[in-house]
């Protein structure tokens, strides 16, 4: 079970949480018509062995949307943050 | 090399069993080769034996970094079907299926392929319905499938919950007969032998660390033990595959994901077939040796950690029971963890890259172990003729792009959804 430091609920079991995958992708302007820019932020992922940004939810807590590092080889969790900081 | 047979068993029985060959050479690396593959399992031994026995190409090596069945074809549950709805899954599975059919008798090597037949549980009308849609789908291109009310179902497979407490009643089943199971490192090993005895060389304990360009192709790798020089270099590592294309300037739309498999202690024969639940992520079959082999879902977040969770191993037994409760006093014997690319759409990759001479095999979600002949073939006939075979146009690299899609999971544009 991966433990999530929760910064509103202290540490947790990862089954309360539900994933929401890579948080670095940046979604276009929603009136840009470039193909291209889309088709990136749908679909490519750089999918890193090793820290990766990804985003969990603390769906049977506080329910906030978290941004997490955390190490896809070891799972080790390098910080945990809110998400709406990230993006202000 | 010597042909296995009746006779070979009973001249080695016969001198104690001292005199048996390797099955394949251990090759140390050359400067440069025709074709370089990068990745050792099931896929890139297929297509390395199809390069030689098709193509006339032999002059062929297999890089693999650990060793051989040491990776994803020696860790996942063995399952073999053709029992797929959309157009480019459809006949590319049931072309793997015939393959499968011949394929001990084409590499003289034994990988007891068992077509024992593969149900999925119906529970309601309308599940019963999707299933015929599909078994029409399949009949129409000449695969077998039958469809079964409960009663059939029953009679077939009567360890299941059919009792009036079951948590999702059983209604009906999609059946396979020709569907079954092979001994996955029989495959890998039989591949390798057979490629070896064509002249391939299968290189072990060799990882490749980056490519070699000139001007803006690739012409060679970096491994560990050496540069080796190569006129097209085909990459089948799934699992790893966004870990190398990155190495080649190459971005996908890949997330690797962890899959489990897990065992129980052996017991007397019970699961005559492949049985998978209709109402929830399991399946499972029984091992000759009496094992129970089943699995289910994904752990669901990126992973190459090869290490299982305990919270899926609850889900996937809880299915389990629901399912067969007589199961629920067996003893788990092990669980392991294997990588798997994820797609999109959780359909393959087979295709040409916008970088000069590098051609991509990958994406197989769960299911690349069924599909390792086909996908062989059909990878060795696009390295030979750097052009994609008919059978594969829908396995391309383009369809994200352009929206052609073979969406067969039902699963929405989020790897990390499926």
């Amino acid at each position: 079970m991966l433990r999530i430091d929760c910064p509103c609920c202290g540490v947790r079991d990862h089954s309360e949480f539900r994933y929401g995958g890579d948080a670095t992708v940046e979604r276009p302007a929603h009136d840009n018509p470039d193909l291209d820019a889309w088709y990136r932020y749908v679909y490519l992922r750089a999918n890193p062995k090793g820290l990766h940004r990804e985003y969990w939810q603390h769906v049977l807590g506080c329910r906030q949307w978290l941004v997490v590092e955390r190490d896809t080889v070891t799972h080790s969790i390098h910080s945990v943050s809110f998400s709406r900081r990230q993006r202000a | 090399m010597s042909r296995y047979s009746v006779f070979s068993l009973l001249r080695h029985a016969a001198t104690g069993n001292r005199g048996w060959q390797r099955a394949w050479r251990a090759a140390t690396p050359k400067a440069s080769y025709d074709v370089v593959i990068i990745g050792g399992g099931g896929h890139g031994l297929a297509t390395a034996f199809y390069l030689a026995e098709n193509h006339g190409i032999r002059n062929v090596a297999v890089l693999e970094k650990g060793y051989i069945g040491g990776g994803n074809v020696g860790r996942n549950t063995t399952v073999i079907r053709s029992n797929y709805l959309l157009d480019g899954n459809t006949q590319f599975y049931e072309f793997s299926m015939k393959l499968w059919e011949g394929m001990s008798a084409a590499l003289n090597f034994n990988v007891m392929f068992s077509q024992r037949g593969q149900l999925v549980t119906a529970h309601s009308a309308d599940q019963l319905d999707t299933f015929s849609h599909r078994a029409n789908v399949m009949r129409s291109n000449g695969i077998d499938a039958e469809i079964l009310d409960r009663d059939a179902v029953r009679k077939l497979v009567p360890y299941l919950d059919f009792s009036d407490t079951a948590r999702f009643p059983i209604h009906g089943a999609i059946f396979q007969g020709r569907a079954g199971t092979a001994r996955h490192d029989a495959v890998a090993w039989g591949y390798a032998r057979a490629a070896s005895g064509h002249g391939v060389d299968i290189i072990e304990g060799c990882e490749v660390t980056d490519f070699v360009r000139q001007d803006d192709r690739i012409v060679g790798v970096e491994t560990t033990r050496g540069r080796i020089g190569a006129g097209r270099v085909g990459l089948a590592v799934a699992g790893h595959t966004s870990v190398l294309a990155q190495k080649a300037g190459l971005e996908l739309p890949i997330e690797s994901h962890l899959l489990q498999a897990f065992v129980t202690e052996p017991v007397k024969p019970l699961v005559d077939h492949v049985v998978a639940y209709g109402a929830d992520h399991f399946y499972l079959s029984q091992s000759d040796k009496g094992g129970l082999v089943f699995g289910g879902n994904l752990d669901g977040y990126n992973s190459y950690s090869q290490r299982g969770n305990t919270g899926v191993l609850r889900e996937v037994c809880e299915a389990a029971i629901a399912l067969m409760p007589n199961i629920s006093r067996l003893r788990l014997l092990r669980h392991w963890g294997g990588i798997m690319d994820m797609t999109p759409d959780a359909s393959p990759i087979i295709s040409l890259t916008p970088v000069d001479g590098l051609y991509l095999n990958g994406g197989w979600c769960y299911g690349g172990f069924k599909a390792t002949p086909a996908s062989g073939w059909c990878f060795a006939e696009m390295l030979a003729t750097g052009e994609t075979p008919a059978l594969i146009r829908g396995y391309g690299l383009g369809r994200f792009r352009s929206g052609h899609m073979i969406d067969e999971a039902g699963a929405g544009p989020f790897a990390w959804l499926q």
